[in-house]
């Protein structure tokens, strides 16, 4: 007897640590929770097109925070994707309007994220520009060229070899799954692996929990910086031009504000805005709480204009119970 | 006043030797025509009062500062340790007062810090398998206990992340260790064990420079004691051989009686 309660006690309290340590979890949960309680209310919530609908509505935001983390855990923050979505965007729809191919458009507008960022890592790496201020320049600098070549005009008709890419559906067993879904899903997991696998995860996670001690086990601190803010560039690109593919149209003023939801995605996911903690997961799940929030807020009829308020209040509580947490275990 | 042989260390070569080493820091003299060695299997105390010179000393070991004047060699050999990655490559380690440990990681990430072993052709993916069998073996050859490799690093005590550090250098250091200040933020307790741990490290043939503050500490560990003084290396004693007054005025300069 006494042994099976002792034990019922241990499980318990693992089960304790377990969330105090994880985050993900938690969330995790929360998002289950709040799935179960717009289901039960909504007749739509649970049919396989809203799901659908909402995973494809946060992929490119979601993609963008995989980068994100990266940057957030290597200790820094990057502020431009907003804009480097909309660049991205932007170059690869002159280029296939002026008749080039896909393949080298697409290309093109990923080389043009990845350089934003290696331009980041190498301002705030190099001159010690702090990220808050090197990123805020920089996310000014891709705006204005967004506004610059296209005058302000938004870029149409692009060709459907191009839009197949935002708007295709991958049947995959009973389900017609959008491909910026699968794409999502696809580099989570590399980047899942990236971080906890490879010598360059361990230093990005080094650097952001101690950049003094990283430096003196020899770790290359100026590498690892511009490695986290190209990555970011990287994806945050690929989002773009999901983004524009999906819409059809590529306009300057694309993805304005996206910055605050690609890190209010990492902040929810538990990823230490201190650095040096969190993962992957916690940003995907961090943006599908976002826009399951929002998605439901529309099924459950409260007018759109609400939507800024909830997400915001969601960003504080996630944050305020990971502080909490944080506090408790020290 | 430093024209001591060493009786006991008479047959052996120094593994370390610094010949006339200065260095400067604007106007400030850190160091003046220093002289110092360190003996195969030693555990050498470095004392001196605040800004004595025993830090940018160590530091000029472990290659965070080159000596604006003076010559090194390790084993009989000159070397040029410009940074503290040459410095390791040489099999120096060193536990800086403030660990160097990254207090977000986990006990096995950081006893691989910066020299993680990979597998596969690619050289980039990690050796999960190795970290965890090397690290548990090193702790327990030098009987260092902790909660758990997946233990971060924030939620151990004071004494665990010293001894994680100082088992850390002890496997990495084929040649030296320096530790400086290693019990300065530990109870009486805590202290005992890393100095217990130390001599440990003698034993498995380590040659060890520590700087301390607490001369029963020196006394209690060292086997020879360095004295520095206003950038100056005003004494060298066998332990043996020296008295805890004698140690504190060469660290005052007060006169001998």
């Amino acid at each position: 007897m006494k042994d099976t309660t002792n034990e019922k006690i241990g499980i318990l309290r693992k089960v304790v640590r377990l969330f105090k340590e994880n985050q993900v979890i938690t969330i995790l949960l929360v998002l289950i929770g709040i799935s179960l309680y717009l289901g039960i209310h909504t007749k739509t919530f649970f049919t396989a097109y809203n799901v659908f609908n909402v995973l494809r509505a946060f992929s490119w935001i979601a993609i963008s925070a995989f980068g994100q983390t990266m940057v957030i855990i290597g200790g820094g923050i990057d502020l431009s994707p907003g804009s480097v979505m909309a660049l991205s965007g932007i170059i690869t729809g002159m280029l296939l309007v002026r008749g080039v191919s896909v393949v080298i458009s697409v290309f093109a507008g990923l080389a043009m994220g990845t350089f934003i960022g290696y331009l980041n890592g190498t301002m705030i790496s190099r001159s010690n520009l702090p990220p808050f201020i090197a990123t805020l320049g920089m996310m000014s600098i891709a705006r204005g060229f967004c506004y610059g070549l296209t005058n302000g005009w938004p870029i149409r008709k692009f060709p459907a070899g191009f839009l197949y890419l935002g708007q295709a559906d991958i049947h995959i067993l009973l389900w017609k799954v959008p491909l910026p879904v699968i794409f999502m899903i696809v580099l989570a997991f590399i980047s899942y692996i990236f971080l906890n696998n490879t010598k360059y995860g361990y230093h990005i996670y080094a650097v952001g929990g101690n950049e003094y001690s990283a430096s003196l086990a020899s770790i290359n601190i100026t590498k690892i910086k511009i490695l986290i803010y190209t990555l970011s560039g990287f994806f945050t690109a690929i989002g773009g031009i999901l983004m524009t593919s999906r819409l059809g149209v590529a306009a300057p003023t694309a993805a304005l504000g996206y910055e605050l939801d690609v890190i209010a995605a990492v902040a929810i996911g538990g990823i230490s805005l201190r650095g040096g903690e969190g993962n992957i997961w916690g940003a995907l799940i961090g943006a599908a709480i976002m826009q399951v929030i929002r998605n439901g807020l529309v099924l459950l009829g409260f007018p759109a204009y609400w939507q800024p308020a909830a997400i915001g209040a969601v960003i504080i509580i996630a944050v305020m119970i990971d502080q909490f947490k944080k506090v408790r275990s020290q | 006043m430093d024209n001591i042989t060493h009786k006991n260390n008479g047959a052996k070569k120094p593994i370390l030797e610094m010949k006339g080493i200065c260095k400067y820091f604007g106007g400030i003299h850190a160091l003046e025509d220093v002289d110092f060695e360190l003996y195969p299997n030693e555990i050498l105390a470095l004392v001196g009062d605040n800004g004595a010179g025993k830090s940018t000393l160590i530091k000029i070991i472990s290659g965070v500062y080159m000596p604006d004047k003076g010559e090194i060699y390790l084993d009989g050999k000159k070397v040029e340790i410009r940074t503290p990655s040459i410095a390791r490559s040489l099999g120096i380690e060193t536990v800086y007062q403030e660990l160097a440990l990254i207090e977000t990681r986990d006990v096995a990430a950081n006893f691989f810090l910066g020299r993680e072993p990979t597998k596969g052709r690619l050289g980039i993916f990690i050796d999960k398998k190795k970290i965890s069998n090397v690290t548990v073996k090193t702790l327990k050859q030098l009987s260092i206990t902790l909660p758990s490799l997946r233990t971060v690093v924030r939620n151990l005590s004071g004494g665990q992340r010293q001894a994680l550090a100082v088992g850390r250098a002890a496997a990495w250091g084929k040649k030296i260790i320096i530790m400086d200040e290693p019990t300065a933020a530990l109870g009486v307790e805590e202290s005992i064990k890393v100095l217990d741990l130390v001599q440990r490290l003698r034993k498995h043939g380590a040659s060890i420079i520590i700087i301390s503050h607490n001369l029963p500490q020196v006394f209690h560990v060292a086997t020879r004691i360095v004295v520095l003084r206003g950038g100056r290396r005003v004494g060298s004693k066998l332990k043996n051989e020296t008295t805890a007054d004698e140690i504190v005025k060469l660290i005052t300069g007060a006169e001998l009686v």
